[in-house]
């Protein structure tokens, strides 16, 4: 594709702290090249504001190659922007014409509170994780990967529910601010292996439990989560994390 | 986990929403199919003969708490699920997602569900109030005194363009209700897997356009006088 240089109009959510009632912000940017990806544009835009002596825009970011789950911008009213599969830092500038407008919002949930700008607090899934995302392995190392055999299918199925990058994409994009992708992904990927079979049902358990008290919605099964996730996790793992969720309250002892 | 605990969750509510909702479509065969009998074209002999079935023999008679139960947990429920979801997100966005990613029925299941609560009202008040309560006028059949339903339907959708209007809007609430409510169901259940999807997908929209359009025929084959 042809290397072009663009003038664009960003309009971003500016918000001193969590207690400040926050506000757009219009900045015009100049001679963007359409090689940069949308965080290296802000950026840009960033030594522009820190030059002007003003207060340069707060953002997620760490690896900037799409699998740390950082980065959340809610780009023109998608998650991570335009493309399909893709997180914002992965978000490249071609996808944008000379004159374009974008509006950049942050992530938008209760169980998500604004830190500052465009940087939301996502620790909910965290504690989430923390109440069951796990195996509990007591003693010694943790075995070689492949000492125990797995069918090729289970592995799969286990391994692309495990590519969830924990962004939060999918509750930005839920009209009730659902977790339950992201719930689904993490039960999911543990509850199709071995290691993860012992656990199971307290997982499942307390981890909608966790996410329940963390304030997000239920699922309506409308899909939204499913059509922006940079990881292509698929809806499949609600449908299992509502079955193994069932099973455990009507089998567990106690 | 204790049980209150199961059902007050969210995945127990939904479940809730699921069970009750699958109940609801089963319900849909049996009313559809019985009403399906005034295109017998016998002058509503056979259908008044169902109704009286459905009035009189004990067994209906006790589903139909179990169906009035159903429905009132249904809504009551989806208004309650409805209003917490919303409140999970005060503040909104400026830009709104919109139809990038999910279909505009399925995200307004509760407007929908409230559009079909109020022609459950009106409905009601048309045919079960007069058939239980209030009564209707006799027909006789064999010699035999019947309820005549089948004259108090021919009676409201006659040269009643507005009420014809009303219902053939109820049976697209219903339908855009079920394209999303009928699949929905089945994944809330963790029924559905990569086997079974195209399955419960199929027959959920099969299911959504055929009961609807049987539905809505019925009060416009009236109007238009193709039955009488």
């Amino acid at each position: 594709m042809q290397h072009y240089n663009m003038n664009l109009t960003l309009k971003v959510w500016r918000q001193k702290n969590a207690a400040d009632k926050g506000h757009f912000e219009t900045y015009p940017v100049k001679n963007i090249s359409s090689e940069m990806s949308f965080l290296e544009m802000i950026d840009v835009l960033n030594e522009q504001l820190i030059k002007e002596g003003k207060e340069p825009i707060a953002f997620d970011h760490d690896c900037r190659e799409g699998i740390c789950g950082m980065c959340s911008m809610y780009i023109n009213g998608r998650p991570h922007g335009p493309w399909q599969h893709n997180t914002t830092c992965q978000l490249h500038m071609r996808a944008y014409q000379d004159g374009d407008t974008i509006v950049v919002e942050p992530w938008r949930a209760n169980a998500f509170p604004v830190v500052k700008d465009l940087m939301v607090d996502r620790s909910a899934f965290d504690r989430i994780i923390q109440a069951g995302g796990y195996i509990s392995v007591n003693t010694g190392n943790a075995v070689d990967a492949n000492a125990t055999p797995i069918e090729k299918d289970k592995a799969d199925d286990a391994f692309a529910a495990a590519a969830c990058i924990g962004c939060g994409a999918c509750v930005a994009a839920c009209k009730n601010s659902s977790a339950m992708l992201f719930v689904g992904a993490k039960v999911s990927h543990l509850a199709l292996l071995p290691q993860g079979s012992p656990e199971r049902k307290s997982r499942a358990v307390n981890m909608v439990a966790q996410m329940d008290k963390e304030g997000f919605g239920a699922c309506t099964n409308t899909g939204a989560c499913e059509a922006v996730c940079p990881k292509g996790i698929s809806i499949e793992n609600i449908a299992r994390l509502n079955r193994e969720y069932m099973m455990a309250g009507l089998t567990e002892d106690k | 986990m204790k049980w209150s605990e199961l059902f007050t969750s969210s995945v127990g509510k939904k479940w809730i929403m699921g069970l009750t909702g699958i109940f609801l479509v089963l319900f849909l065969i049996v009313h559809v199919g019985l009403n399906a009998c005034i295109f017998a074209m016998d002058g509503g002999v056979m259908f008044n003969k169902a109704a009286h079935f459905m009035g009189s023999n004990a067994v209906p008679r006790i589903l139909e708490i179990g169906l009035f139960a159903g429905i009132l947990l249904h809504i009551v429920q989806g208004w309650s699920l409805e209003l917490s979801n919303r409140a999970a997100r005060k503040k909104g966005y400026a830009i709104p997602m919109g139809n990038k990613g999910s279909k505009w029925y399925s995200r307004s299941m509760g407007l929908l569900g409230t559009l079909l609560f109020l022609f459950l009202v009106m409905h009601i008040a048309h045919f079960w109030v007069p058939s239980r309560i209030t009564g209707l006028d006799p027909v006789l059949i064999d010699g035999k005194e019947f309820h005549n339903l089948y004259g108090e339907m021919l009676q409201l959708f006659q040269g009643n363009l507005l009420v014809v209007i009303l219902y053939v809007l109820g049976c697209f609430a219903l339908a855009w209700h079920l394209l999303h409510g009928f699949q929905s169901a089945f994944r809330t259940l963790g029924l559905t897997n990569n086997r079974y999807l195209i399955l419960v997908e199929g027959a959920g929209a099969l299911f959504s356009i055929l009961v609807p359009l049987v539905f809505a025929l019925m009060p416009i084959s009236m109007y238009m006088g193709w039955i009488k």
